[in-house]
């Protein structure tokens, strides 16, 4: 009952954090400094998850062959290849490198 | 473009990203069921929550601590859709109920798809981006549940990169001005130190303060018109 509880409990609270901006503003817009700082919004989250993901908690999980991978995925895009096959060229050379 | 279309458009660029939410679905349900979850909770949690930072961090928590302590941390960790949420506003319709509706799909990688940039967001493609990440999540987590994969064979077949390589992709492509390099780099900044002192969560929460940079005033031409991400490639 203390699991199910916590999940219901974690997930009604997930929807009210994504409504909890709309109910609020409705259909009043955001001041103009606001919407230059909310057009960075996708970037600046993006640069964090990536920095959470490969550092992990107090630095410990960073891997050398997934900073490796990861670089050759961006390497691979910047080359023109489509994403998801810059994705698994990434993966591939950790892959490879873990298997050396 | 019809409704359909920009669907459709949303489901396509997710698509890589909703491949990796699949392999870490797996993960979250191979580690759900070792920790005694059994089968349904950790399914079902998926289905109804979608938030893998939120999922993980309750699967922590919960089995050394408080349940009211576990559900906090897992709420703290995804305050980002609240900063999200505001963000989208903007570009839904509708009274708040309905805007509260339409704001429900949002997840990180639906989030950057659907924006069409200069802080206005498609809608439409905010819901096709997040239909194959929540369906890969789901699936992800029930294959997890059935299989139960050792986490080395994952780490073998490189499968961790798959999710901060598309970020960084996505993130290549959303860098269409100084502005936005600024921004990106003291967002990294900021949970690069931040880790060294809390939860992964709250380092991500607070790297969305990088965008402050958009209170500086502009100096350069506006952004670029957004542009249809793949259809350029």
């Amino acid at each position: 009952m203390r699991l199910w509880l916590s999940i219901l409990a974690v997930s009604a609270a997930n929807a009210l954090l994504k409504a909890s901006g709309p109910l609020v503003l409705g259909d009043r817009r955001l001041p103009a400094v606001a919407r230059r700082v909310v057009a960075l919004m996708a970037p600046v989250l993006l640069a964090g998850l990536i920095t959470v993901e490969l550092a992990g908690e107090d630095w410990n999980a960073v891997d050398g062959a997934q900073v490796a991978g990861v670089a050759v995925a961006g390497i691979a895009w910047w080359a023109r290849a489509p994403m998801l096959l810059a994705v698994l060229v990434g993966a591939a050379a950790a892959a490879g490198l873990r298997a050396l | 473009m019809s409704v359909r279309d920009e669907l459709l458009l949303g489901a396509r660029a997710a698509i890589g990203p909703a491949a990796a939410t699949f392999a870490l679905g797996v993960t979250f349900g191979a580690e759900a069921v070792a920790a005694g979850w059994g089968h349904a909770a950790p399914v079902v949690f998926s289905a109804i929550g979608i938030s893998g930072s939120a999922q993980f961090s309750l699967l922590t928590t919960l089995s050394t601590g408080t349940a009211l302590v576990a559900i906090l941390s897992a709420v703290l960790i995804n305050a980002r859709y609240l900063v999200m949420g505001v963000a989208l506003n903007d570009s839904l319709r509708g009274g708040r109920l309905w805007r509260a509706v339409q704001a429900q799909p949002l997840v990180d990688a639906s989030f950057v798809v659907a924006h069409r940039g200069g802080g206005r967001f498609d809608v439409v493609r905010l819901l096709g981006a997040t239909i194959p990440q929540w369906s890969c999540w789901v699936l992800g987590t029930l294959l997890g549940v059935l299989l139960q994969p050792e986490p080395e064979l994952m780490e073998q077949l490189g499968v961790d990169v798959v999710f901060p390589a598309f970020f960084l992709l996505l993130v290549l492509e959303e860098l269409h001005s100084l502005r936005a390099l600024g921004a990106a780099a003291l967002g990294a900044l900021v949970a690069g130190g931040l880790l060294l002192v809390t939860e992964p969560g709250y380092a991500l929460l607070a790297a969305t303060a990088g965008a402050v940079v958009g209170v500086l005033p502009e100096r350069e031409p506006a952004e670029r018109e957004p542009v249809d991400r793949e259809e350029t490639r």
